[in-house]
């Protein structure tokens, strides 16, 4: 029983993307009879710590772990309809920081507000109609104040964060929700198949084409580590590249101190030239989210180039190498308002930005730097302006073209792309591993 | 096969709390598993979480002795696992100058002359040992390999000597800034722990047990003002190390209370980049 359910769960970790073997299967199998079930939240950090490899995976386990091992079967047993009463009761949570009341409060609102359809095909749980339902975001000023109203003293300096506190336990609340709602949609439709379609991807493996507002945050955050990890990785290639090798003079010269027998060889090591990275984005709103967070990629990695420079375009070419800060929120954004990337349309045009491109800035382009040119290659039905391509292709050292769509909609409607790929390699980039995966190999050290 | 310093998750917490390490469910149940299913313990997390405190701890509660084998880039076979000592045998084969080379040869290759470096000395005796590899992510790719071995069989071999089998199983633990990710063999042989910054409760804890002269609601008041920087975007976040630093300066200073000056004064102790602390200055709007 339980051995078909720890089966089933590693199952649908593999579905999400986690790699689980059998041997950690094994072992998980080891941490369930070590540990017993009494202890829910110690299952869980026992079967992480067997099944899981890294800290990226923790999401989509967390997720599959309440849906296969749930905190309660069926409705919960006190079923409360009235919204003010639930409410009521959520304030109280919230204001108390109670977990378990929280989550209590969660599984009767999904009980009371999120469910839909009636027949028993179609029929269902929904969080987010649990969510505009109860609305607990407006209980924030109401929480602040009985919060407020309980401390005797005087206001303190940390009065101020608590607004923020507050807004992190509502944002809890409704992460509970969710997970409240797969549970009962997995017990009506069955675990294996809510396991594979509700659990969010891991971080790398969000489509930057699809990404919605918080995942694209979430993108944001992971480029300092993603960065620091590429660095350490182009640094050990630089210098295993760096054994050079024997240099015959100085090893003869060398020899003559041991009477003419090279026992300590020289090596002839190349000085280091730290290659020069020029980028080249399309910064429409099709492909922003991926512009964005390349950008912020690179801009962090700049420690490993002799020169970074970076240019924005929708239908005109702008340096944009200054706006681009991870502090200032979405570079994307500020490249719109601020930098003249758009004539007078708003549509993306590849074959003028790349003619003006090479007019005005063909020297940033030299023998030591490599361009990476960012977009989906959808010109809108305009003149894809090869020439100016190739003008570009023939000066720098390479050329790569990194496109977020999947090769089989390459052709599809007003795409360049194979246009393109025939000039310089392009490539499908359509995640943040997959992104790592290309700097690291494509880049020269 | 398994080590045997606990018999259950709760006495681990307990018994880590009675050292001065206060552990929470994920930590005492991860420890739990090692020692009981004989595997090492890979810890990853930000730096200043309490990664190797955590080792010291289990010793210190085990009555082990701990052994550790700091890594850097370039540590390799012979500062991690044994080295024959040259400069004795050479003394050794001049001293004994009448003998033949077949005598001298199986005398110098012994015992005697072998250095043995942390993971052959956390095999070799028979007390219950730490293993404490630090920073296993500065070390290079080839070491990893080495580590396989001693980790999995628990056994270092040495050409001249035979192999050596561990009598007693190390507790072994392996910490990682995760600034290169480890290889897959490596992890699949240890579970797999992730230290991140403790919840408001157990922090409130720490900071009063390690600066044990504080006032309850002021421990409560910096530890929110900890939580709200750990929740802004900045360039390194402030650790447990750093709680407890800021709870010290403030005791130091006779501040009761947390206010604008205070917090501007001593904010440099949490925060070690200038842009961090005008980032932080601006959004905790202080005056």
């Amino acid at each position: 029983m339980i051995a078909e359910r720890l089966t089933a769960f590693v199952h649908a970790l593999r579905a999400n993307g986690v790699r689980v073997g059998p041997s950690e299967t094994v072992d998980a199998a080891a941490v369930v009879e070590v540990l017993g079930l009494a202890h829910r939240e110690r299952l869980r950090e026992g079967l992480a710590a067997a099944l899981l490899r890294g800290e990226r995976q923790r999401a989509v386990f967390d997720a599959t772990f309440d849906l296969y091992f749930p905190l309660r079967v069926g409705a919960p047993a006190t079923p409360t309809a009235e919204v003010t009463e639930l409410r009521d009761r959520l304030a109280a949570a919230l204001t108390a920081g109670d977990q378990a009341a929280m989550a209590a409060v969660a599984a009767e609102a999904v009980q009371a507000l999120g469910r839909y359809g009636n027949s028993p095909a179609s029929d269902g749980y929904s969080a987010s109609q649990t969510l505009d339902r109860l609305r607990p975001q407006i209980l924030l000023a109401r929480v602040l104040a009985a919060l407020r109203a309980d401390r005797a003293t005087a206001p303190d300096f940390t009065e101020r964060l608590q607004a923020d506190e507050i807004r992190r336990r509502i944002q809890a609340f409704r992460d509970m929700v969710g997970t409240e709602a797969r549970r009962r949609i997995a017990e009506l439709r069955g675990t294996d198949r809510i396991a594979r379609r509700a659990v969010a991807p891991t971080v790398d493996r969000i489509d930057f084409l699809y990404a919605g507002r918080d995942q694209l945050a979430e993108l944001r955050r992971a480029v300092r580590p993603l960065s620091r990890k590429l660095a350490t990785r182009l640094a050990a290639r630089r210098r295993r590249a760096s054994h050079g090798e024997i240099d015959l003079r100085r090893t003869l010269r060398r020899s003559l101190s041991t009477g003419g027998v090279p026992l300590r060889p020289a090596y002839r090591h190349r000085r280091p030239q730290r290659p020069e990275l020029v980028l080249l984005c399309d910064v429409s709103g099709s492909v922003a989210g991926f512009a964005d967070f390349t950008m912020l990629l690179v801009q962090a990695l700049r420690a490993e180039f002799s020169r970074v420079r970076v240019f924005a375009f929708v239908n005109r070419m702008a340096e944009v190498t200054e706006l681009i800060s991870p502090a200032l929120g979405e570079s994307a954004q500020r490249i719109l308002t601020e930098a003249p990337v758009m004539g007078l349309h708003g549509n993306s045009d590849y074959g003028t930005a790349l003619g003006e491109f090479a007019d005005r800035w063909l020297d940033a382009v030299g023998p030591r730097t490599s361009v990476l040119i960012l977009g989906d290659a959808r010109t809108n039905r305009r003149d894809p302006n090869l020439p100016a391509l190739r003008l570009i292709a023939a000066r720098a050292r390479r050329v790569f073209w990194l496109n977020p769509e999947p090769p089989s909609l390459w052709d599809g409607g007003d795409s360049a792309a194979t246009r393109y790929g025939s000039v310089v390699p392009m490539y499908p980039c359509r995640n943040a591993r997959q992104l790592g995966a290309l700097i690291e190999r494509l880049l020269p050290v | 096969m398994a080590t045997g310093f606990f018999t259950s998750v709760d006495e681990v917490a307990a018994r880590l709390a009675e050292a001065g390490y206060l552990a929470s469910t994920a930590v005492a149940t991860t420890v739990f598993l090692a020692d009981r299913l004989g595997k090492p313990l890979l810890v990853e997390g930000p730096a200043g979480v309490g990664k190797t405190e955590l080792a010291k701890a289990v010793a210190a509660v085990a009555d082990a002795r701990l052994v550790r084998l700091q890594c850097y880039e370039g540590v390799d076979e012979a500062r991690a696992l044994y080295e024959w000592n040259h400069a004795k045998q050479l003394l050794r084969i001049t001293a004994g100058r009448d003998e033949t080379w077949d005598q001298a040869r199986t005398d110098i290759f012994s015992e005697e002359f072998l250095l043995p470096r942390p993971l052959l000395t956390a095999i070799r005796g028979s007390e219950p040992t730490v293993l404490l590899i630090d920073e296993t992510d500065k070390a290079d790719v080839e070491v990893e390999g080495l580590l396989l071995e001693v980790l999995s069989d628990f056994q270092v071999t040495v050409p001249e000597l035979g192999t050596i089998t561990a009598e007693r199983r190390p507790f072994v633990v392996l910490t990682s800034n995760a600034t290169r990710e480890l290889s897959e063999a490596l992890r699949r042989r240890c579970l797999f722990l992730h230290l991140d910054f403790p919840d408001a409760e157990l922090e409130q804890r720490i900071v009063r047990l390690r600066v044990p002269g504080l006032d309850a609601a002021l421990a409560e008041s910096l530890v929110s003002v900890v939580g709200a920087l750990r929740a802004l975007e900045l360039r390194k976040h402030p650790s447990v190390a750093e709680t407890v630093d800021w709870a010290r300066t403030l005791l130091a200073l006779g501040a009761d209370t947390l206010d604008d000056a205070v917090v501007r004064a001593t904010l440099g102790v949490l925060l070690k980049h200038q842009e961090d602390i005008g980032h932080a200055t601006e959004k905790l709007a202080l005056a």
